[in-house]
This record gives C-alpha cells, structure tokens and sequence, in this order.
C-alpha cells in the first residue's frame, strides 16, 4: 500500500523490508485491518504524513526473520502485534505505558511509535502489505493463542485493547450510566466492555443507522442517531434525570459531524487538530464530576473544546493511546472465554490488491461496513 | 536534573494527605516515579542511522529506533527540516509540515512522470467501489463538479479575451 497524497492510495511494489536493528523481525503479513484513525491519515488530516508511506497499525503475521538480540520469538511464530512500538525499558514501558514509549518516536515526544501512522508517529511502515519489519520484537509481538481464530486476534491489535481501556479509563462504578459517542468499531467495543465493569446503563450515539442497528444488537445497548435529536446534550441531562452521564466516552475524534462550525475549521480548513464535536458533547453531557474518556484520535494542534465547563463541573478527563501489551492477557482470556467476540465486527475482507476500494468503503461507509480486513495474496492461495 | 530552588520538605505541611492509592493514573499506569531520575535507563542498542531523521527539539537524541519511510527529499525536505526548528508546541512547526505534505503530493505525482507512470487517480481514490456501491452519489457529485469547473473556464476564459 502506497500513500499518494489525501484520499489516494494505491498498491506498488516496495523493497523488501530489512532487519535494521538486532531486536527486530521481519513479519509476513497474513492479516491487515484499516482502522478509524488511518482515516485521518487518508483524509491529510495527520501533519507530516509522507507520500510513499505504507499505513497499517493492526496486523498479525509470521515471523520469517530475526535480529540478533530477539530471544523470546522464533521465525515461524504466528504473533500478533500491538500498534504500539514499545521498547520496555524506558521509565514509561517499565510503568506500562507502552503507548508512550520513549524510545520510539524520534519526530515527537508527544506519542510514541505506531506502525504506519505518519512521520508523527515515528516514520515506520505499517502492515497493510505483504512484509513488515516490527522494531523490539521481544516486547509487542504476541504468539496467537493456539487455536483462536486470525480474525480475532488482528482485532486484539488495536480495537479490543482500545475500546477496553476506553472503558477503563471511564472508571466506571456499577450501576452508571455510561454515554458512547461513535459506534465505529472502537465505541461499539468500548460499548460491550462498559459491561464488564459493571455500567448500569449503556448508551451508543451516532448518525450511521446500520451501525447503530449493529451496535443495538452486538453490545447491546440503547442507540440513538444524534441527526433524531433536538439536542445532544439536553438529551443527555434528560435521560439521567438531569444529572448527565456518569461517564461518557468519545470514540470519535478529529472527524465528527454535528457541528458546522467543528467540522469547518477541524474538516474542511484544517485549522485545528480536528472535529471536536463528539469531545463537546460528552464534557456538556456527562454529570458534575464525571469522567470523560476520550480514545478518538485529534491532531496535535489546538482544538476547540469547552474547558471552561471542565473546570466549574469538576470533569476528570482521562485519555491515552491503549496499552494494548499491558490489557492482551485479560483481553485474550475474554475472547477465549467467549465474553468478547471481536471477529463480528469484520464486515469485508479485501484483497490487499483493492486497498484503495477498502479506504473509500470503510471512509465513505459504504456497503454497511464495520470493519474491513486486507488479505495479503499469501493467506489466498 | 535541574535542580529544584525550593526543597518541598521543607515546605510546611508538605505531603500530610498524600495517599498513594489516590492515583488517578490508576489503572493506565503502574508507578514506579522512575521519571524522578531523568533520563537514565539503560537505553536500547542504537539503530545505525543510515537515513536523515528529523528529530523533536523536546528530546536531545534520535531515539534507538526510528522509521526509515520516505526521509526528507526535496522542497517538502527543506519545509520538514525547518519545521523541526520549533517545538511541538509551536505552529512553527506543525504548518510548515502540512505544507510540505501537500507539496510531497505534487513532489510525488511528478516522480511518477519522471519514472515514466500516469497515475490514475480515479482508482487510487477508490472510484470503482464508489460506481459499485454509492453510484447515484458518484454521478451526482462528478456532474457538479463537471458544471462548476465549466462555468469558471468558461468565465475566465471570457474575462481573458476581454
């Protein structure tokens, strides 16, 4: 896959990638999925996204070559491998915030390595191709579980671990309500995790009717489409008996719709770091003392938010890039165990051939997509 | 480290409500206050550094390892370079790097002619999934398109002979 510049993407044959560092590995390739955030990459959205770069964050694949210093893989091994680039050594991985790696992203202090995700995120290319090198290979890579199905486990790169944490960050005490904006496929996974911590009540709003239809069944929970709403907000205080949302999570980021003057400056002009409608409403919709959890991805520049209403209503805002090595134990269990089934929400599988046709199905939501997944010619023939 | 100017033990009342369980980074985060020693790890094995990485003046090094996807080139490279003057912080730094992106876009659709490749756009923007799935919305948007661009050469056109 070949980044050409905003909305165009296209298949090239590229050099094979190459052991660059002794606790590297070479990684075929056998699943690829496209997520929410490479959308801000395809959209031009992400500064310093480079023409020529390969996207992709979330992918298993088999390892086929090994630096010198990897001792816990071997080649042959199936793995999985977290979108984050951690190193485990740096005062941050050894607190296990392998999403703030220290010692992977040269570009920018602000977010560590993620693989295929601009120059911002440290230059690396991403999976959505036939090889891919993986930097610190004893750390994220994960053998799959014997038994558990690809499909699955390319989800537990990014969207389980992200839509759990989001919910985790949501500090969630039983019994709370709970308000997701977005029901792509991180808010309809942070949705179904909001459970498991014990929300009383779980409430999914978007605009996109079959997903909505989606998320009412997979989670389930209560959907509403905010285009139905007179007012988000009101709605929130109305359906809590005016207090607000104990939690509310934004599963949306930098391209959320609902507010001509958000979607002017942070779509169209690109004057801050994104759309932020979804994070607007949550800070007015959750309670007094509530908890905003935000796992939508923004640029790095200012964004317009109400933090004036953060302060007087005492919000605690929580965010960070998962830590998808830190949750893969308990999340792995879940999937085993069946409480979690993240294959559902694969909706397409493409050839990696048609990358460009899967950009614009997933961006322009086309075809009911939820979730597609790039199948490289390897796991075809 | 910087050295503190004041001595927070020596501050009255220092620390009597500290209550470690109070941690709202909890459970994102496992405290060790490692970061109260700076930068002080034993640092991973260097990657050689065979490409130009532009590293953030918020860090004094390139870090053990980096990407090596698409280094700096041409008038995009001299943007991301001077971009690279500024912090994070500081538009100084982020707009002259959405400058060069769009840049590297024209930078890329002429490294396709010297390489003697049309690029076809309408696939690469993913038009065929467009004309398979939203086909209606396709024609719609490209015939207004089609009338927009029209009525503006034709208007400039007439202003030209005038």
């Amino acid at each position: 896959m070949n980044y050409r510049g905003p909305l165009r993407v296209r298949i090239d044959e590229k050099p094979m990638p190459e052991i660059l560092h002794p606790q590297d590995a070479i990684v075929r390739v056998t699943r690829s999925c496209i997520c929410g955030s490479d959308l801000h990459l395809y959209n031009g959205s992400v500064p310093d996204t480079r023409p020529g770069m390969t996207f992709g964050h979330e992918f298993t694949g088999v390892v086929e070559q090994l630096g010198g210093e990897v001792e816990k893989l071997k080649v042959g091994d199936h793995v999985l491998v977290p979108f984050n680039i951690a190193c485990g050594k740096c005062v941050f991985c050894q607190q296990e915030l392998y999403g703030n790696c220290h010692e992977s992203n040269p570009e920018a202090t602000a977010v560590g390595g993620i693989f295929g995700y601009s120059h911002t995120a440290g230059g690396y290319n991403g999976g959505q191709a036939e090889y891919v090198r993986v930097p610190y290979a004893d750390v994220g890579p994960t053998v799959i579980p014997a038994g558990m199905d690809l499909d699955d486990a390319v989800l537990l790169t990014d969207v389980v671990p992200t839509g759990y944490q989001a919910a985790e960050m949501g500090g969630i005490q039983p019994g709370d309500t709970v308000v997701v904006f977005g029901a792509g496929p991180v808010g309809i996974m942070a949705a179904r995790c909001a459970w498991l911590f014990g929300a009383g009540r779980v409430i999914v709003i978007d605009r996109v009717e079959y997903r909505l239809e989606f998320a009412k069944n997979y989670c389930p929970c209560e959907v509403y489409n905010f285009e139905e709403l007179e007012d988000v907000v009101l709605f929130c205080k109305r359906t809590t008996d005016w207090m607000g949302a104990d939690v509310v999570i934004d599963a949306v980021g930098a391209e959320a719709a609902g507010n001509a003057m958000q979607t002017m400056l942070g779509r169209k002009l690109l004057m801050q770091g994104g759309s932020a409608t979804a994070l607007h409403w949550a800070i007015n919709g959750v309670k007094k003392g509530g908890i905003v959890s935000i796992v939508g991805v923004y640029g790095p520049i200012d964004t317009l938010i109400p933090i004036g209403n953060v302060v007087n209503k005492g919000l605690t805002i929580r965010a960070n890039q998962a830590s998808v090595k830190r949750l893969l134990p308990r999340l792995i269990e879940h999937v085993q165990s069946g409480v979690l089934n993240p294959k559902a929400l694969i909706t397409h599988r493409v050839p990696l051939e048609y990358v460009s046709d899967a950009y614009r199905i997933f961006s322009a939501k086309l075809d009911n997509c939820i979730k597609p997944v790039l199948l490289p010619p390897s796991v075809r023939s | 480290m910087e050295k503190r100017l004041i001595d927070p033990a020596q501050v009255k009342g220092w620390g009597v409500d500290a209550n470690p369980k109070n941690d709202p980074t909890y459970p994102m985060k496992t405290r060790n206050n490692g970061e109260h020693a700076g930068y002080t790890w034993k640092r991973p094995t260097q990657q050689p550094i065979t490409v130009e990485v532009l590293h953030s003046n918020e860090r004094p090094n390139v870090t053990s390892v980096f990407g090596t996807s698409t280094p700096p080139a041409g008038l995009s490279g001299v943007l991301r370079r001077f971009a690279f003057k500024y912090s994070e912080s500081s538009y100084g730094h982020w707009l002259p790097l959405m400058a060069a992106d769009r840049i590297g876009v024209v930078e890329g659709v002429l490294h396709d002619f010297t390489r003697g490749r049309i690029p076809n756009v309408f696939a690469e923007h993913g038009w065929n999934a467009e004309w398979k799935h939203n086909r209606a919305s396709l024609i719609g948007r490209t015939a207004v398109r089609v009338v927009l661009i029209s009525a503006a050469v034709a208007y400039l056109a007439r202003r030209w002979e005038d």
